[in-house]
């Protein structure tokens, strides 16, 4: 077993003890595809271990693998140096095995001790002891560094702290290897630092954690080593302190990414552009927006950056109507009116893609060329269906255009990775032919190559004329991407200005203010 | 984030009490209650009797017992449409088999098990075949109101010396009485709270309604729980079943059509969530109480017509969902 751990330059420094986890020459196919082809993984104690992998690379069938969801076909796991086969959730949790998945698997209707306790609550003469289960729980909660009084409903808590108990769940069943399946897209960067915090006290406890992001950054702030997928198959396994991150993007997709670097384009100013398209004057909500103006001219990119609940994606609501403004006054061309519904937007070539995706934007049961063609349909009326051949000609043109797949017309959208949804929402945008297209977080949570080619289409329809607002918690690509930078914190706008040589740290000291020190963050 | 979080000495929670939100709708129900029979007993002389309370208990013991198992299915998001038939179906079995005479403790096996297997087959159907709760308890209705008619078209009274006198059966407490009937529905309370707040099956029950996928996730007995809620709806319902044959002493088909309506809107007034979750058999108790206690003071009255209270009911629930509404969404 040692031996092994030393034939391979990765241990981690400092630490002989052969590896908890062992996953050898693990092969995994569904039908006729192999989504893992002989990966091998090695999880040592006192670890975090980033699994990297675009969408589709075979990051979540491994992490199926060690839980015991998908049963292996092939290959060895051992535990301790012990062959261990899982049939299912429960045999993997015996082993010391617990997972943390992307949405709170929890019940928010029940107190946080209940959440953490349901299933192995103590009881006394048949009954659960409430006592002693608020007293186990709060005692779990200290010991990770979590102020949560156990005896709170769930749902009161914020997003956040419910996802640490989530975690504080799977460690209270003194769990060895914990994984962390994509923990901290809905975090901002204070609930990061807090999830932070208490990674950083299990890895000194000695517990190996998987951590699954696709934020590089965090990545980088959090792992120690890391295990590179592509295509169902193992890259490298590598320490993080030892790869670039140009080398790691390398890595991930098998190939330079030209688009990694800044898109090349002539930043616009309002100067030629004229009259702005778009005027927002003191435009407010309460409770969600204070007064804010905004203006946007043709042919440019307005990014909007800031934390989550900044009011991004208020304002974004606003412009569009989805959301009605109490004050300020809004002037799309020349015509002053405050929007009431969507439809009035979209009557005015607005168009708006929201965040989330899953809710707002697609619907699952419905084809791809369905869900392409929802806006242009809904923009006619019911009484005009769009002829056959157009629809056919459309949805050919935009599959193609954006590289979407399957390029299959037929194929159900649930289906479809979060990168393909996606494109089929931008499709769905641009065949109404807007003039103002507002993209509220467009490249969450979907896979480097797909984001690229999304950025791509963006820069080209700004170039074209088309006029967008830029939301994204991602601040490279918000740069990237504008030409003019709006910033915002506290629901409300706080700077705006020119995108030239704006840098990622220049922004995160206008959002932290004068207060924050220098050297916190590394751009 | 860490609002609200002090640890507080006990002496600061007793002094700061405040009921916590989750138990306002009971509270709610409650103080209705009250209010309803404050106003009835200053207008209407003799409401304020404390017998009138306790009659109203037994006046609607079947109805208790109905609530307290539809509470079950609702808390997990379901809902059981057939009890109401499996009532009558339950008086007509107890009745026939009783004329062929059979042994009325035999019988009353019959009854309990009958509707305890109704209740199981309805479970199986919604978890393992994944069907409505809706669609699978509707056939449930007309499955145990065909069986009925199948027995008998005709009532068939009850005559049965140990029914007879179980049925008149009176505890005293001073100069008031309860039936013993009252009694076993206030029993199945108790049982039914203890159950669903202090055991593992009960909080299963809560977290299914709270979020059934998670509770998959978190390992729970998910299965054995949403199968066991219907269980439990249909031994309640065939236990009513009983206490109402006791109560009006013959079998009928047309006995308790609607009724499963009636369970379900004091579960309803009671404060629990038909989307589930949320809500206590406590309220449920409250809300037949409400309902009897409206009735009690139409027929107080004397001069409103009984189609008021099915007015009173329908305006009271649109209330109660009205405002629940709002409370949930304050707290998202």
């Amino acid at each position: 077993m040692t031996q092994l751990a030393r034939s391979k330059a990765v241990a981690p420094p400092g630490t002989d003890r052969p590896p908890v986890i062992e996953m050898r020459d693990i092969t995994i196919s569904f039908g006729a595809v192999t989504a893992l082809d002989r990966v091998s993984v090695r999880l040592f104690p006192g670890e975090v271990h980033a699994l990297m992998g675009e969408n589709g690379a075979g990051k979540s069938t491994l992490i199926k693998a060690l839980t015991g969801v998908y049963t292996v076909d092939d290959g060895t796991v051992l535990v301790d140096g012990e062959r261990h086969e899982f049939h299912s959730p429960a045999a993997s949790q015996a082993a010391g095995i617990s997972t943390v998945y992307q949405e709170v698997n929890l019940v928010p209707n029940l107190t946080v001790a209940e959440n953490m306790m349901l299933g192995r609550e103590p009881r006394r003469f048949g009954a659960i002891d409430v006592r002693a289960m608020n007293r186990a729980a709060r005692k779990t909660l200290l010991h990770l560094g979590l102020d949560v009084d156990p005896a709170t409903v769930l749902e009161d808590h914020p997003i956040a702290v419910q996802q640490l108990v989530a975690i504080a769940r799977a460690v209270g069943v003194q769990a060895k290897v914990l994984i962390l399946d994509e923990p901290t897209s809905s975090l901002d960067a204070d609930e990061v630092e807090k999830l932070f915090a208490v990674m950083r006290r299990l890895r000194e406890e000695g517990v190996a954690i998987v951590f699954v992001s696709h934020f590089l950054d965090q990545v980088y702030e959090i792992a120690d080593r890391m295990t590179i997928l592509r295509n169902g198959r193992l890259v490298e396994e590598r320490m993080v302190a030892q790869t670039p991150r140009l080398e790691l993007v390398r890595l991930m997709i098998g190939r330079e990414l030209e688009t990694l670097e800044r898109l090349d384009r002539a930043p616009r100013t309002e100067a030629e552009g004229g009259a702005p398209l778009l005027t927002a004057i003191g435009l407010g909500r309460k409770n969600s927006l204070e007064a804010t103006d905004l203006q946007l001219f043709e042919g440019e990119v307005v990014g909007i950056a800031g934390l989550l609940g900044s009011g991004r994606t208020e304002l974004a609501r606003l412009l569009y109507g989805a959301d009605h403004a109490d004050t300020g006054e809004l002037t799309v061309r020349s015509e002053r009116r405050r929007l009431r519904n969507p439809r009035q937007a979209l009557a005015r070539k607005i168009a708006f893609s929201s965040e989330n995706r899953k809710a707002e934007g697609i619907v699952g049961d419905l084809t791809v060329a369905d869900n392409m063609l929802l806006a242009l349909q809904a923009s006619r009326g019911w009484l005009r269906p769009v002829p056959q051949a157009t629809r056919t000609r459309l949805v050919r043109d935009y599959i193609e255009a954006l590289d979407i797949r399957p390029a299959d017309p037929t194929a159900l959208m649930r289906n479809l990775s979060g990168g393909n949804q996606q494109k089929v929402l931008l499709a769905r945008w641009l065949i109404v032919q807007p003039e103002i297209l507002i993209l509220d977080e467009p490249t969450r949570g979907i896979d480097i190559g797909a984001k690229a080619q999304i950025q791509a289409k963006v820069a080209e329809l700004a170039e074209k004329g088309l006029s967008v607002v830029f939301i994204s918690a991602e601040l490279e690509e918000v740069l990237r991407l504008s030409d003019r930078l709006v910033v915002m914190r506290d629901r409300h706008k706080i700077d705006e200005r020119p995108n030239d040589d704006v840098s990622v740290r220049d922004v995160l000291e206008i959002i932290a203010g004068e207060a924050r020190e220098q050297g916190d963050r590394d751009a | 984030m860490s609002a609200s979080t002090v640890p507080a000495s006990s002496w600061d929670r007793v002094r700061g009490y405040a009921p916590p939100p989750r138990y306002l709708p009971v509270v709610a129900t409650f103080a209705l209650f009250v209010g309803l029979y404050g106003v009835g007993g200053m207008r209407y002389e003799g409401l304020s009797d404390p017998q009138v309370l306790l009659s109203l208990l037994l006046d609607n013991a079947f109805l208790i017992v109905l609530a307290v198992g539809m509470t079950f299915v609702i808390l997990t998001g379901g809902i059981d449409l057939s009890v109401g038939s499996v009532v009558a179906l339950s008086t007509m079995i107890a009745a026939r088999t009783l004329e062929l005479g059979w042994s009325p403790y035999l019988s009353i096996v019959a009854v309990l098990l009958t509707g305890t297997l109704l209740g199981l087959l309805m479970g199986v159907l919604v978890h393992y075949f994944q069907i409505q709760p809706f669609v699978a308890t509707l056939a449930g209705l007309f499955l145990a109101r065909g069986l009925t008619y199948l027995i008998s078209v005709k009532s068939i009274s009850i005559t049965d010396p140990t029914f007879t006198s179980l049925a008149f059966k009176t505890v005293y407490f001073g100069e008031y009485y309860l039936r013993w009937t009252a009694i076993v529905a206030l029993l199945t309370v108790v049982v039914a709270a203890f159950v669903l707040a202090r055991t593992r099956f009960g909080r299963t029950v809560y977290a299914i309604g709270g979020n059934e996928s998670s509770a998959v996730l978190m390992g729970l007995r998910v299965a054995a729980t949403k199968v066991g809620v219907y269980v439990i709806s249909g031994f309640c319902a065939s236990l009513a079943g009983l206490l109402f044959s006791l109560y009006i002493l013959s079998g009928n088909s047309l006995h308790a059509v609607g009724m499963e309506l009636d369970a379900i809107a004091a579960v309803v007034i009671g404060g629990t969530l038909l989307t589930g979750g949320r809500g206590y058999v406590l309220g449920s108790l409250l809300g037949v109480l409400v309902l009897g206690m409206i009735k009690t003071i139409i027929a107080f009255d004397g001069t409103l017509s009984s189609y008021w209270m099915r007015i009173i009911t329908g305006l009271l629930l649109l209330a109660f969902v009205v405002v629940q509404r709002f409370a949930t969404r304050r707290q998202r």
